[in-house]
């Protein structure tokens, strides 16, 4: 891709190895050479709601169908090997993904929102010790997506456990200052997103996970907007539980991974129940298979996870550190650029200092739907809306914000074709 | 170019200049959102015997929205309350053209100018919420009053 935006500056140093890296990768999806409207080349920029699938992914998703499809952990036939040995080898590159201690703590699930609610449904269901009731608290933040925190609003409900949140600063940080206070000896969990998907916080883990400790609590961490972007190692991280997606890291959708410590899905009980999890069934009960087995009732998403195993072999092979680096390199030029434009506020960290790369912002009093509109015209896609995190928007008095999140393939060139877009975006409503 | 289709020039000035904004008396006050895009509207509806005396509202939300409440006041208020269903049927028949419709400029008026949008699924409900909203509010008007309902 060749930088035609009109304000464009000369590239040098760090942004001009920047615009390489994500040039280099781009023909690796397909889907990234697409013209829109009137000749404009589309300009992805909501990689925090989906990733683009490379080649090698779709390749390994067409194989599967063409070459080894069946039904996994059943019959004897060639077939039924091969699909088995495929979808479980995916379990195995996940662990190494995410430095997993044992293969068997990778659940595989359809999405986040699965792999939340599975955990949230585990502890309703749990004994003592992790049992939620009516003494019990529950803790999440102010900046969940709906996903962290529905499932906890209907667990509360259900068992009467009163439920508690961080609130954020004005700059878009977790307020820790009453973390004593909240997650105390009543807390039975604490459910916190690693990276925010509305202004792209990076949450400060170790705070939170000492104190939890401290107190007995358990701790789900919802990775899924940290996990097609950082080294993430749930060993380094010290929770009980981390959840995240497939389709935000170059795998299809229908994919996700709950993982979590081995004595922990010992203890507790199976959510869904079906073929695949049991050990033996009689007309009066069940005994239930060992984890992951437990937990993964019924058919699973067996392409997906191929997929899933096929983009983390993808995403392994350039490295997750030179992943992160090159996308911080490009959220710092679009902070700066941003903020260059009359009237645009971002609502969150104003600076790339542990901050992921989706940037929400309002322009003046336009509404996000205009901005996101004439955006569209110009071939840049972005997201607009509350972002299934609507407190977030109700904490900073705004109704919607327009959100563009970058990711391995993105370039400088992308961030001076949205400005330039805004700019334009003010000319049209001014 | 298409997206002068979607933003008519009589749109942006519905939506610059709002007719009508701000909350006044009302038999009936309805609260419509949409959720997919967090737009709101607080609407109210005042009848007198069976005109529409006056649809007041206050709104958050695109400038699709926003005029069209501006144009949904301006078209229906003094009408009577059979006209204005006629005119949010005409209006609602052409939101869901896909495109297709022209819209008759005798019951539409300036809300003709709205067909561009039609095109556009995602903001078909921004054009409709007003509309929606004030059907739900003179229903509720017309419940209190059941002697106009004629």
């Amino acid at each position: 891709m060749t930088i035609d935006s009109g304000s464009a500056r000369a590239l040098t140093g760090p942004l001009a190895e920047a615009q390489e890296f994500g040039d280099s990768l781009r023909k690796d999806f397909p889907i990234l050479q697409r013209v829109l409207h009137d000749g404009k080349p589309l300009v992805y920029l909501d990689n925090a709601a989906t990733s683009q699938k490379p080649r090698q992914v779709l390749d390994a998703l067409n194989a599967y169908y063409e070459r080894h499809n069946a039904n996994v952990h059943r019959g004897v036939h060639v077939l039924a090997e091969e699909a088995t040995a495929l979808y479980e080898g995916a379990r195995d590159k996940v662990a190494a993904f995410i430095n997993a201690p044992s293969r068997d703590e990778v659940i595989f699930t359809k999405n986040a929102s699965e792999s939340l609610n599975l955990v949230a449904n585990m502890l309703g269901w749990a004994d003592e010790p992790y049992k939620v009731d009516a003494d019990a608290e529950i803790v999440i933040t102010e900046m969940e997506h709906h996903s962290n925190i529905v499932p906890w609003q209907l667990l509360s409900q259900r068992t009467g456990a009163k439920l508690k949140w961080f609130g954020l600063t004005d700059e878009g940080r977790l307020d820790l200052s009453n973390l004593d206070e909240l997650i105390n000896e009543k807390t039975k969990i604490v459910s916190f997103t690693l990276v925010s998907n509305l202004m792209g916080t990076v949450n400060p883990v170790e705070a939170i996970v000492r104190r939890a400790q401290a107190v007995g609590a358990l701790v789900l961490i919802d990775a899924s907007q940290a996990a097609p972007h950082m080294v993430l190692d749930v060993q380094a991280l010290e929770a009980d539980f981390v959840a995240f997606t497939g389709h935000k890291m170059l795998a299809p959708t229908g994919i996700g991974v709950l993982w979590g410590r081995q004595e922990l899905l010992e203890d507790l009980p199976p959510f869904l129940g079906g073929g695949e999890m049991i050990e033996t069934v009689t007309m009066g009960s069940s005994t239930y298979a060992p984890a992951p087995h437990k937990f993964e009732a019924g058919t699973p998403p067996i392409a997906q996870a191929v997929g899933l195993g096929a983009a983390i072999d993808y995403l392994s092979a350039i490295g997750m550190e030179r992943i992160a680096a090159h996308e911080h390199a490009i959220t710092e030029y679009a902070v700066e650029r941003l903020l260059e434009i009359p009237d645009l506020r971002i609502i969150g960290p104003r600076s790339a200092v542990d901050r992921g790369a989706a940037i929400s912002f309002v322009l003046g009093d336009i509404h996000p739907h205009d901005v996101g509109q004439v955006l569209d015209e110009q071939g840049i896609a972005v997201r607009v809306g509350h972002h299934c995190a609507r407190p977030v928007c109700l904490r900073y008095g705004i109704p919607a914000t327009t959100r563009a999140s970058f990711y391995l393939y993105s370039t400088p060139a992308d961030v001076d074709a949205l400005v330039d877009g805004l700019h334009h975006v003010r000319n049209f409503f001014g | 170019m298409k997206l002068d289709s979607m933003y008519q020039e009589i749109i942006l000035d519905h939506y610059r200049n709002p007719h009508g904004k701000g909350l006044r008396d009302g038999d009936a006050e309805v609260h419509h959102v949409n959720p997919t895009c967090g737009d709101e509207i607080t609407l109210r509806v005042r009848l007198d015997g069976s005109t529409v005396a006056d649809i007041s509202y206050e709104s958050q939300g695109c400038s699709i929205s926003q005029a069209s409440a501006s144009v949904l006041n301006d078209l229906v208020v003094g009408k009577t309350v059979g006209e204005g269903q006629l005119i949010q049927e005409a209006f609602l028949e052409l939101m869901q053209s896909k495109g297709q419709g022209e819209g008759d400029e005798e019951v539409l008026e300036d809300a003709v100018a709205f067909a561009g949008v039609s095109k556009y699924p995602a903001r078909v409900k921004c054009a409709l919420l007003s509309w929606m909203a004030w059907k739900d509010a003179t229903a509720q008007a017309l419940a209190q009053h059941p002697a106009v309902n004629d």
